[in-house]
């Protein structure tokens, strides 16, 4: 009778925690909706995510530019990011010596750990003068932005990536190698694929950050709402035009900088959907189901 | 004619000293049978043949293996052509998960065959001399992980005589699989020796009898007898072979 008491208790009390956190999620996501529908009801749903201009002092809160912004900051980190950890991640899995290994795990471990405001102005002292002199203009764009990104979400992508890969069996690899493979090729055939989906939540999860981080942005990428013509133009991102204009927002103001979260939520679910899927298409096409 | 020598094999994995003085021929086109207890070096023999032991870090050997005469630790080898005349069959099934086609490709594809028809066409002939044609030929784009066992094995058989090794290693390649299974793996042995040297690790001495020809017994990293497998279980030579063939221990 006490057992049972025990396991009712306990059943419901992670019954509990379990759903609180579920139900802080949904009054963040509610509260948001809230405060920014109004700004987006009264300019228009299409005027507000397809709108390029964006004055709040005439009342024009068109986010169109920040979500190219964002796009362009995100995927230009991807794509400097995803090749550099990828290779990165193989050589450590499967090729650095473990001595090596033990000293290269903790450093790319706390490269993840820096504060990025640290990685904000290390771009502000750094690499924005270092782009103005090599490309001219005025230093801040959407490409520094994406250099300190490139940097910040390396970590994160590496980290799992070398788990998967590690975690492929050890039978692929003799197997392969048994069969005559070189060390490259039964990286590149066996193991690399087999460790792909796993690969894929890294570069989802690099994503996430990448399309999130507010500070490290704002400090780099010259904020300035309106269509880059190209990577070395200034850029602002939806997360940049919440904080830089929370200060003094108000009335419908206020609102929009609501409905710029909005947008963002949805573009990261449809992002995440996305990548999610190809992460179980890849399972399902590798495995035959079975993995 | 003797496809691999063996003369005074020393093995050691850091300090411990795995093979002792190992000394066997391996004649051509027969099937040899390991046998003796769990630890007592067979399977780290049987990697030797092949240079796997190389990937464990601390191996280290004293002594010489010949392939067709050739020292294969000599520094002039190349591991992976090595590895290409000498495959190896593991105990536990390990198809790579891909499909049934591009398994039995595979080792064509790294090793430079890309013409699709030469690569179809070895790839049916593979599957056909594992005995596995006919049970997979209309679903060859389905991953490998769907199969049985049994059916796993045959196909990593077919993987490996795709590449048209000389030797093929087997270690313990029925430790895993059901007796019908195990048949079909044993049926096939008697069939694939016309053109191959089998070296195959046996836990299951009645299999040694089945398969082989000559059978060498292992007892703490020491080959204690080895010749024709019928005069080694029929009339042992050494006590302890007697001990072991009788299930006195091991």
């Amino acid at each position: 009778m006490n057992n049972r008491l025990e396991e009712y208790l306990i059943e419901k009390g992670l019954f509990i925690t379990a759903i609180s956190s579920i139900i802080i999620i949904l009054l963040i996501i509610t509260f948001i909706f809230i405060e920014g529908f109004p700004a987006i009801e009264s300019y228009g749903v299409l005027n507000f995510v397809f709108g390029s201009t964006w004055a709040p002092l005439k009342g024009d809160f068109g986010v169109l530019t920040m979500i190219v912004g964002t796009l362009g900051i995100t995927f230009l980190a991807l794509a400097m990011a995803v090749p550099l950890s990828l290779l990165c991640a193989i050589f450590m899995a499967e090729i650095a010596p473990s001595s090596m290994r033990r000293i290269l795990k903790p450093v790319i471990e706390t490269l993840a750990g820096i504060p990025s405001v640290v990685y904000g102005f290390f771009g502000l002292i750094i690499l924005v003068p270092f782009m103005r002199e090599q490309f001219g203009g005025t230093g801040f764009s959407m490409l520094t932005a994406s250099v300190i990104l490139t940097v910040m979400i390396l970590p994160t992508i590496i980290s799992v990536t070398v788990d998967s890969l590690r975690s492929v069996p050890y039978e692929y690899k003799e197997a392969s190698l048994a069969l005559g493979s070189t060390q490259w090729q039964t990286i590149r055939n066996v193991i690399f694929p087999a460790a792909l989906p796993g690969v894929i939540t890294g570069i989802i999860l690099g994503m996430g950050r990448a399309i999130g981080e507010t500070l490290a942005v704002i400090m780099v990428a010259g904020n300035v709402t309106q269509f880059p013509t190209s990577v070395m133009d200034p850029v602002r991102a939806l997360t940049s035009n919440i904080a830089l204009e929370m200060g003094y927002a108000t009335g419908i103001h206020y609102n929009a900088l609501f409905g710029t979260a909005i947008v963002l939520f949805f573009m990261i679910m449809i992002l995440l959907v996305a990548a999610n899927y190809l992460h179980y298409k890849k399972k399902v096409v590798i495995g035959g189901g079975y993995l | 004619m003797n496809r691999i020598e063996v003369e005074n094999l020393n093995v050691y994995f850091d300090e411990a000293h795995i093979l002792k003085d190992v000394n066997i021929k391996i004649p051509n086109n027969t099937v040899t049978s390991l046998i003796g207890p769990s630890g007592c070096g067979k399977s780290t023999f049987i990697r030797t043949l092949n240079r796997m032991n190389d990937l464990i870090s601390g191996f280290r050997k004293e002594g010489s293996i010949f392939l067709d005469g050739n020292e294969i630790y000599e520094p002039s080898v190349d591991v992976v052509e090595l590895r290409k005349k000498v495959g190896m069959v593991f105990q536990k099934p390990n198809p790579f998960p891909k499909s049934i086609f591009d398994n039995v490709a595979y080792g064509l594809k790294v090793h430079g065959i890309n013409d699709k028809d030469v690569v179809e066409e070895r790839v049916e002939e593979s599957l056909k001399s594992a005995a596995l044609w006919e049970e997979v030929k209309d679903k060859l784009d389905k991953s490998a992980m769907g199969l049985s066992g049994g059916q796993q094995q045959r196909l990593c058989i077919a993987r490996t005589i795709a590449i048209e090794p000389e030797v093929i290693l087997m270690d313990e390649p029925c430790s895993a699989l059901d007796p019908i299974s195990t048949t079909k793996i044993e049926d096939l042995i008697h069939k694939l020796k016309k053109e191959y040297t089998i070296v195959i690790v046996t836990h299951n001495m009645q299999q040694a009898t089945r398969v082989s020809k000559y059978t060498a017994f292992f007892l703490h990293g020491e080959i204690v007898e080895s010749g024709r497998t019928e005069k080694l279980f029929m009339e042992p030579e050494d006590k302890r072979t007697e001990d072991y063939i009788t299930g006195r221990f091991g």
